[in-house]
């Protein structure tokens, strides 16, 4: 190893992995993070992460190439130091050993969770996928299936032993790329649900996941290169090496001895320590070799839209798009107790997106207040598994006097541990947020409950969310599905709002849902979820001559009636129009489109309007 | 003690070139304890190996040398204290260890460097290893500077107390003789454009280059001052290095080296004490000795020199020397951070005086060097992290906040400003209608509501700030506060959020969720030292800045007196806690209110559709109402507006995003830059302004204007010369200030019952014409009770009926009320319950 360093092997391996992970399917052969208990993972090899950045610890300076000599026969070797965490030095290893650094990098280093709120079966079928050399169909079998929506929260902890079997396995049929479980550990070691109490440290570490009741590895992944482009909060899937070299471990054992040794030591606290290098069996490291930003992390669908063998999956699924949708109009109809104006614009909310932002002003976000809602039921809880069924990442929020104030929403800075800590509101783009106000009781909210209340306010005007840095705020765009079920409107503020109007109350709801969701075909669920996914992503315009005939309507509505009629409402009626106008599939405008936007707006308005006179009534 | 630390060499990389140093590595003969020392790997220069000998190191004591200065071996105890040698020298542990610095002679054939250069005669070929400094013509270099450099562009208010045009440094050190406080700040930028080559040397060698400094500023003081008593020599710290000014663009590049990068103090730790120099005694003879530190390192003399025992050193702590340490976490501030990333943080050393200068929360530009440390995962184990850990040791701090950031603080402002950007802006604001194309650049996305929108750009101006304090009037208010009611969808939030967004010390609070707490400012108990901390509100925050206030009407009364005093006086005092003080609050105020029967009243003053006291409200210098048009043709072009932002590209709108940049620019630009000042005709127009005002109102027995309109209006006026950047106000600012107060008013303070511009709506809450009629009312009432004869007592209702009978108009109960309170005041009579008696 004598050699010069060469800065253009760096670039070699970057693209080495590039083409090969192209190769047929290999990127289901690589071992993923999120469905493999770390213990499993053969420490070195190559692994893959679904991951949202949640938190950049300050870059660092890494030894690019460094040399050792050993004291004995005084013979220099030159070391690479890239994707690793301990310089090593071989067989010849000593306490005499010196490192001389060569080469200094930098490299910078994320904190890395599962993507918050992420749904079940986006997670299985992932699962699944990945063990596609194993079995190629994607299918999966009905018992299964039926299990994910009973016990999504069990999801991590039971299967373990089918996991096992699966990688025992793979084992036999292992590639090159990726790493070989060892046999022998498999009965030894516990459930992954034990990783979070770890044996090195009392008490245990907070892992710092957004979302409470979460569970998967978090992650320390060093990137290399070009880290500028990620953001906090950017869902990532990145590939990588896996470090969990003990050495790590050991660290924070004996650091509190040492520390009074070490001057350099007295730089961070106890705390900050513990934070940013956990011990690895807690919180691996994976030294990042690619990594890409993901436009959704919906596993039926390609994962980038622009290449070529995805366009044809694409237009085949356009293809067939009206059926699915009358499909699903049907289905979350049923959902609703068979309210057909509240399904339409509960899909209008579903696939609505912040498409861009005039200088303050998100475009795109369609927040849905579902009043009506009856109290004190179970119905909202059924709303959210349903929403849960059909979007990647989702989360319910409870607003009761008591969450509001004592949890905190907004992520705030801890200045002695040195990092970010979570709150509800760091979420992945496209996370929908079913925030439940039935339960809402009347009650005294202290400081913190208003500071969320307006922290959640914010999130649904302008879509963003100011973390707290003690010192000063700033400001995370974000991109949330907001969606409040309420009993009558809604306290938040809310784009539209949707008086519910059942048609049927079932006398039991749970079993009512239960049966609609087992009468659904898996492959028909499927097909909703590519639905939903995917209609979010297409482009939009609108035509001149459309433009001319909005203008003229909005004129003459104006005339008619210019007392409820407000630029509100344009922008409302617009944003129905598009929503409306992609959920079938089309990406212009139509003048039909645009009517029938114009109907769905009045209808909505003429049941809050009688809303109010049934109120007024019984005032 | 004796583990040998994993050393990077200080200088490897910096020196000529690096590809083929690398190339020619080649092991070292040397064992590993000597390799530790040795400052540098060879270079191309020097391609044989170059021998250490041992024998070096006692050559170095050399007091003449500038190498050992900085050690405090070379300390003479007991000495007059004055004079050169006689001042005791303090070591910089800022600089690290220089000890072990050599020089190496240029010419000779790269073998014998262990020359130590003592003589000045080897001046220009002896440099110090690893750099291209040469000792001898550095210190020189350096001399000359400090005694002739003059600052061409000097500013008055940087210095109190210098002559401009004297060398700037000797008065520097006449103060120290003078102060006796051992520190000379030189500016870089300074020793930039005296010697380049000095400063290039000063910025990659700090190390070497500083302690050179030291000695060439000593020499000249005590050549200067020899009877002058210091506690300790002179030490130079230089700032304002330009290397790099952002924590986030820091490389492996930069260690070792000098740098400045500004930042926010996050935490700080306690006080560390530092070994600096160990002291041994033998067990045996009891023969001591003194051992200096070298990189965090002791070297623990394993034979006693003088019994020659192996082993019998033992440390005594209490005879060592300490320095102070403190450890300091940086944060970057915000306005450097790119969007959605979390801030980066860099640790700092700080050593003897400038432990405890600076406290969590505190904005600094720190000058320090920049340094890597290896991590030894465990000191059990050989290997080590492949990370390193950095940190800067600090040289200078300099605060930013206080008075600095307010204020024209020249470096950082013009490092704002390209000269190119000031071209563009400068030729940006001779065009004509610069007015009108700024406030169409302001919030594209809302639409119309131009007099409105140019009313905040001069919002965002500003008037000038002018002095009276000595006249005893005090600071006159150079803000402008401006009001926006109207209708709730109108706009006002979004209009609220994009001028929070575009100024940078903007604040936006909204007035339901906020307590007066949350606006001034509060006291809070540090847990950790017990220490009592102020924290600022939002008013304070936006100090010079914008603080936007949404939903006005829904603040309660308490939060809301508060601003009485910001709105005129521009400060807040603040009694709480045993902190009494009084804080700068000069920020302009944009608040929005909705009506209190959520839809405009047209047939309501303003008070009376807003319900906010006349007192705050006169404070205010426009009130614009927002209201939905009745209009065929506006709604067909806010249609097409709002279609075209759902479809328009992304292009387009990239387009107006550079628009903001420019705008923000601009703005700042001339609110540091532009001063205007009324002109004689300016003023004539102002008095003509005012009295045509005054005189509206006059002909119908009512003031419609008071001197805070007029005030108003030279604010309105000095902000729209900032927006021609032009240096004095003109009858066409006048002109433009006198159209838009004149429509802000018209839409305000129209008396919704006669149609006609009053501005005691604002001023007394009453348009003259409702003041009349209240006055009639009660002298009807008093007549009615008067021809009731000489009853003692009258019912309320029936009292009530029977006016309202009498009266030709609508009497309401509250004019009822109105009417009796008023009699009431003048001890006609008094109510009771249903019942009201004479008196």
């Amino acid at each position: 190893a004598q050699n010069v360093p060469n800065s253009d092997w760096e670039k070699k391996v970057t693209e080495y992995f590039k083409e090969k992970l192209k190769e047929n399917n290999a990127t289901n052969w690589v071992p993923s993070l999120n469905d493999v208990p770390v213990h499993y993972l053969k420490p070195n090899s190559l692994v893959k992460f679904r991951c949202m950045v949640q938190d950049m610890f300050d870059p660092e300076f890494y030894m690019g190439v460094y040399e050792t000599v050993d004291p004995n026969t005084n013979a220099r070797v030159l070391h690479f130091g890239k994707y690793r965490d301990v310089a090593e030095c071989g067989v010849s290893c000593t306490s005499y050993t010196n490192f001389e650094m060569k080469i200094r990098q930098k490299d910078a280093t994320f904190y890395c969770v599962p993507v918050p709120g992420e749904s079940a079966w986006v997670k299985e079928i992932s699962f699944f996928a990945s063990q596609a050399r194993v079995s190629p169909s994607t299918s999966y079998t009905p018992s299964r299936h039926k299990r994910s929506y009973e016990e999504d929260e069990d999801m991590d902890l039971h299967p373990s032993k089918q996991k096992e079997q699966h990688m025992g396995n793979s084992c036999c049929s292992g590639g090159d790329i990726h790493g070989c479980v060892e046999p022998k550990r498999l009965e030894t070691e516990a459930s992954a649900g034990h990783h979070l109490i770890a044996p090195n440290c009392s008490p245990p570490l907070d892992l710092n996941f957004p979302l409470p009741g979460e569970k998967g590895p978090a992650c320390l992944v060093k990137v290399y290169e070009s880290w500028d482009s990620f953001k906090v909060n950017d869902v990532l899937e990145v590939y990588g090496i896996l470090s969990v070299d003990p050495v790590l471990s050991i660290v924070n054992n004996e650091e509190r001895d040492s520390s009074a040794l070490d001057p350099m030591e007295c730089m961070d606290t106890a705390e900050e320590q513990r934070v940013h290098s956990p011990p690895a069996s807690l919180v691996p490291r994976i030294h990042v070799i690619l990594a890409q930003k993901l436009q959704h992390i919906n596993p039926l669908l390609p994962a980038c839209l622009n290449e070529e063998e995805s366009k044809t999956f694409v237009s085949n699924f356009m293809s067939e798009l009206s059926p699915v949708r009358a499909e699903l109009l049907g289905f979350l109809t049923h959902a609703l107790l068979g309210d057909s104006l509240a399904a339409e614009y509960l899909i209008l909310h579903l696939i609505s997106t912040v498409y861009a932002r005039r200088d303050v002003l998100p475009l795109g976000k369609f927040t849905v207040n579902l009043s009506g809602c009856p109290r004190n039921s179970i119905f909202t809880e059924h709303i959210y598994r349903i929403i849960q069924q059909l979007v990647p990442a989702s989360y319910r929020l409870q607003m009761t006097i008591e969450n509001m104030n004592q949890s905190r929403f907004i992520p705030h800075k801890d200045y002695t541990a040195n990092r970010l800590v979570s709150g509800v509101l760091q979420l992945a783009s496209n996370t929908s947020l079913v925030v439940d106000e039935t339960q809402l009781e009347q009650g005294q909210l202290d400081t913190t409950g208003v500071h969320n209340v307006t922290a959640l306010g914010n999130l649904i005007t302008w879509q963003k969310v100011d973390y707290d840095f003690n010192y000063h705020q700033m400001e995370f765009p974000c991109n949330i599905n907001v969606l409040i079920t309420s009993e009558g409107r809604s306290l938040l503020p809310s784009d539209c709002q949707v008086h519910l109007q059942p048609q049927i109350i079932p006398p039991n709801m749970e079993e009512y849902i239960n049966s609609l969701l087992t009468a659904v075909l898996p492959s028909v669920l499927n097909k909703f979820r590519i639905y939903l996914s995917l209609l979010r992503l297409l482009d939009y315009s609108i035509s001149d001559e459309v433009t001319k005939a909005v203008e003229e309507d909005f004129v003459e509505m104006r005339k008619n009636d210019p007392e409820s009629i407000t630029a509100d409402d344009l922008h409302r009626t617009l944003l129905v129009a598009r929503f409306l106008s992609l959920s079938a599939g089309q990406t212009t405008l139509s003048r039909e489109r645009w009517l029938r936007a114009k109907q769905l707006e009045a209808l909505r308005k003429a049941r809050l309007q009688q809303q109010k006179c049934v109120n007024g009534n019984e005032l | 003690l004796a583990a040998q630390d994993a050393r990077s060499p200080p200088s490897q990389k910096r020196r000529t070139d690096d590809s083929t140093s690398t190339g020619d590595l080649q092991p070292m003969p040397t064992s590993p304890p000597l390799d530790a020392q040795s400052p540098g790997a060879p270079d191309a220069l020097f391609s044989s190996p170059p021998q250490f000998r041992h024998s070096a190191i006692p050559l170095d004591f050399d007091i003449s040398s500038p190498l050992t200065y900085g050690t405090p071996s070379s300390r003479v105890e007991g000495t007059p204290r004055s004079g050169v040698r006689g001042t005791p020298v303090r070591q910089r542990p800022d600089l690290g260890s220089v000890r072990k610095a050599r020089q190496v002679d240029l010419h000779s054939d790269g073998l014998a460097e262990d020359v130590v250069g003592t003589e000045q005669s080897l001046g220009q070929k002896l440099v110090i290893w690893g750099t291209d400094v040469n000792v001898a013509s550095c210190k020189e270099k350096f001399q000359r500077f400090l005694q002739r450099f003059i600052d061409p562009v000097a500013k008055e208010d940087e210095d109190i107390g210098l002559d401009l045009n004297e060398p700037r440094y000797m008065q520097r050190l006449e103060e120290i003789n003078m102060v006796g406080e051992p520190f000379l700040n030189v500016n870089c930028d300074h020793l930039r454009s005296f010697d380049e080559n000095l400063y290039r040397q000063l910025v990659c060698y700090p190390q070497e280059v500083i302690p050179t400094f030291d000695m060439a500023a000593n020499e000249i003081f005590f050549d200067r001052f020899p009877d002058s008593i210091l506690e300790h020599q002179i030490q130079v710290r230089p700032y304002n290095a330009l290397k790099t000014r952002n924590m986030r663009s820091l490389n492996p590049e930069d260690i070792d080296q000098l740098i400045t990068i500004s930042g926010m103090v996050i935490r700080s730790s306690q006080l560390i004490p530092e070994m600096q120099e160990a002291f041994f005694k033998c067990q045996v003879c009891a023969f001591t000795t003194r051992v200096e530190i070298d990189r965090g390192r002791i070297a623990e003399p394993s034979v006693c020199k003088n019994c020659n025992t192996t082993h019998s050193m033992a440390l005594i702590h209490n005879r060592s020397m300490f320095s102070d340490k403190q450890m300091i976490k940086l944060q970057e501030s915000p306005e450097d951070m790119p969007a959605g990333q979390t801030p980066h943080t860099v640790a700092l050393f700080a050593h003897n005086d400038l432990v405890d200068k600076v406290q969590p929360g505190d904005r600094v530009n720190v000058t320090g060097i920049y340094r890597a440390v290896p991590i030894r995962v465990n000191p059990r184990i050989s290997s080590v992290k492949s990370v390193y850990k950095t940190h800067i040791d600090v040289i200078h701090y300099r605060k930013t906040d206080a008075k600095r950031l307010h204020g024209v603080d020249e470096e950082t402002e013009q490092k704002m400003f390209t000269e190119e950007r000031v071209e563009i802006l400068k030729e940006l604001s001779k065009k004509a209608d610069i007015f009108e194309r700024l406030s169409s650049a302001l919030a594209p996305s809302i639409y119309e509501h131009e007099d409105i929108k140019k009313g905040i750009l001069l919002q965002l101006f500003g008037g000038s700030r002018k002095d009276f304090t000595r006249t005893g009037r005090g600071n006159f208010r150079a803000e402008i506060n401006i009001l926006l009611c109207g209708d709730p969808g109108t706009s006002k939030s979004q209009l609220l959020q994009y001028v929070y967004n575009l100024v940078p010390r903007g604040q936006y609070t909204s007035g339901k969720g906020s307590s007066a707490v949350g606006l001034t400012a509060y006291v809070m108990k540090d847990p950790e030292t017990r220490q009592l901390v102020l924290q600022t509100g939002a008013l304070v925050l936006s100090d010079n800045g914008i603080c936007c206030i949404d939903e006005f009407d829904k603040m309660n009364e308490s939060t809301r007196s508060v601003l009485h005093e910001v709105m005129e006086q521009q400060t807040l005092s603040i009694a709480k806690a045993g902190i009494i003080c009084q804080l700068n609050a000069r920020t302009s105020i944009l608040a929005a209110a909705n009506p209190i029967e959520s839809q405009w009243n047209p047939k309501k003053t303003t008070i009376e559709n807003i319900q906010l006291p006349h007192t705050l409200l006169s404070r205010f210098d426009l009130i614009f109402l927002m209201l939905d048009p009745r209009d065929e043709a506006y709604d067909r072009r806010l249609a097409r507006h709002l279609v075209s932002l759902y479809y328009q590209s992304e292009e387009q709108m990239e387009e107006e995003y550079m628009d903001m940049a420019v705008l923000r620019d601009y703005i700042a630009y001339a609110r540091s830059y532009i001063n205007p000042r009324l002109s004689e005709e300016a003023s004539q127009a102002l008095i003509e302004a005012y009295v045509d005002m005054r005189k509206i109102g006059s002909g119908r027995g009512m003031v419609s204007a008071y001197p805070r309109q007029l005030e108003s209006l030279i604010r309105l006026a000095e902000a729209h010369a900032k927006v021609r950047f032009s240096e004095k106000v003109e009858t066409i600012d006048v002109e433009e200030a006198k159209r838009l107060h004149r429509e802000a008013l018209k839409q305000s303070a129209t008396d919704p019952r006669t149609g006609i511009v009053d501005i005691s709506i604002l001023t007394t809450g009453m348009s003259a014409t409702a003041r009349k009629r209240k006055e009639e009312l009660a002298q009807a009432l008093r007549k009615l009770i008067q021809s009731k004869g000489r009853t003692p007592a009258l019912k309320y209702q029936q009292l009530f009926d029977d006016l309202r009978a009498q009266s030709d108009t609508a009497v309401t109960k509250e004019m009822f009320e109105e009417a009796l309170r008023a009699l009431a005041d003048d001890d006609f009579l008094t109510v009771t319950g249903k019942t009201v008696r004479l008196l």
